[in-house]
């Protein structure tokens, strides 16, 4: 099976209302030429679920400048200013997790669990409103699992049935987000038969990858 | 030596050899530059690395490999690159042996408040819920005062970032411990009275019989 495709294509599945994944922690591991060729996409009032919101450069402030997008699932914002504009204009907008909150309740979306229980946040504003649990004398809160319904994450090398290998520190939030989506869309920097990933080096397996997009490469015309 | 160096320095004496540590910006980075001879860490970085290293060199490094801060670093011998849920698996799980993070305000009960000023740009909590939740020791690196006003208080106004989660607070004043019945001096810098450390805390600070002099080198 070959799972290659534009980024138009792949694209198109984006819908109105969605809940968007966009993988990375900042710049790293970022699915950047996703997130550029999306800029202006149709689809309106989605939800984004991303750790940080991207770096000051990121395709990620264009895409909430030109009004794509409703509600914040996150982090941090520090280094993207229309997320604060977005927060300025309309608190209710940003739904701020700890880290290990948001991947957690990531990985539960994509691997079947409906809630976790976390002693992060016991105490603090995130404890408002949710139900917690004493368990061997100390205090949990319940958290519940997320899922979006279409992916976007980011891979040096990619097979054409969308097993992946992903370098370095960028496996961070894209490994689970493509176990959490309904569709997941993978762009790679490198495109390669199936079978020439040594099958030790797969960090996602294409059994949760829907589309795979080639990066172009530098040197490519547009 | 300035207040910050000092402050790393002091920590960097607590630390052991094979310890895992993750630092978070601005002082806590300085620790590392100041570790005794045959103390190496594994230092951690939440978004992924188990074994970071220094900053690249100028032009060199990628952004495949970068630390918290999205800044590019190098790996040491024996680093892993995981996953964020492992990442942070290992914060919660209690694999850490110790975070090292700034604050705004710590109180008397160990409260941290570091993520957020009211009324202030909404920056976000990042890791640093998941740290001081899930490392074995929190020690907070800062100066005593924020523009002449105390930062270690009687109780915390701004939003915590965890309840009860301190346990060693370093400034250029002294080493302080928190423990159940308050703040402990443990160490004062040689170059303050009591009466000037207690003036610029909020809290009232608890002065053992033995309180000893804080080494704050040359």
């Amino acid at each position: 099976m070959n799972k290659v495709i534009t980024a138009s294509e792949a694209l198109s599945h984006v819908k109105d209302y969605d809940t968007l994944m966009v993988g990375g922690f900042l710049q790293c591991g970022s699915p950047e030429y996703l997130l550029s060729q999306f800029v202006g996409h149709p689809a309106r009032h989605l939800t984004l679920v991303n750790n940080d919101m991207g770096d000051y450069t990121s395709s990620l402030s264009k895409i909430l400048w030109a009004g794509q997008v409703d509600e914040l699932i996150c982090t941090w914002i520090v280094r993207n200013e229309a997320a604060q504009a977005m927060y300025k204009a309309n608190p209710a907008c940003l739904h701020i997790n700890p880290q290990g909150t948001l991947t957690e309740r990531i990985r539960a979306g994509g691997f079947g669990i409906a809630a976790f229980y976390t002693p992060t946040g016991v105490g603090t504003i995130i404890e408002e409103g949710k139900e917690t649990r004493v368990f061997n004398g100390r205090k949990y809160l319940m958290e519940t699992a997320l899922r979006g319904n279409v992916a976007f994450i980011h891979a040096a090398v990619a097979d054409e049935f969308g097993n992946v290998f992903m370098k370095g520190s960028s496996k961070n939030y894209n490994a689970a987000m493509a176990t959490a989506c309904d569709y997941v869309i993978c762009e790679a920097e490198e495109i390669v038969p199936v079978g020439a990933i040594d099958p030790e080096l797969v960090t996602v397996s294409g059994i949760y990858v829907n589309a795979v997009v080639q990066i172009p490469k530098k040197d490519d015309k547009e | 030596m300035d207040n910050k160096n000092l402050i790393a320095r002091r920590i960097a004496m607590m630390l052991h050899d094979g310890e895992v540590v993750n630092l978070g910006i601005g002082v806590p980075q300085l620790v590392a530059n100041w570790l005794p001879e045959g103390v190496n860490l594994v230092i951690h970085a939440e978004n992924g690395i188990i074994g970071a290293g220094g900053y690249a060199p100028e032009g060199q490094g990628t952004d495949d490999i970068v630390d918290a801060g999205g800044m590019r670093i190098t790996v040491n011998p024996g680093a892993q690159f995981i996953v964020s849920t492992d990442s942070f698996g290992a914060i919660r799980g209690g694999h850490i042996d110790m975070t090292i993070l700034g604050a705004f305000q710590v109180d008397e009960k160990g409260n941290l408040a570091n993520w957020c000023i009211p009324g202030k740009k909404m920056g976000g909590i990042g890791g640093a819920m998941d740290l001081v939740t899930g490392a074995k020791q929190v020690v907070i690196a800062m100066e005593h005062t924020q523009k002449g006003q105390p930062k270690i208080v009687k109780e915390c106004t701004y939003p915590l970032t965890g309840a009860e989660v301190v346990d060693i607070i370093v400034t250029e004043m002294g080493f302080m411990r928190v423990t159940d019945e308050g703040i402990v001096l443990e160490e004062i810098n040689p170059n303050y009275t009591v009466e000037q450390v207690q003036a610029a805390t909020d809290a009232k600070l608890i002065i053992p019989e033995n309180l000893k002099l804080m080494d704050i080198g040359e």
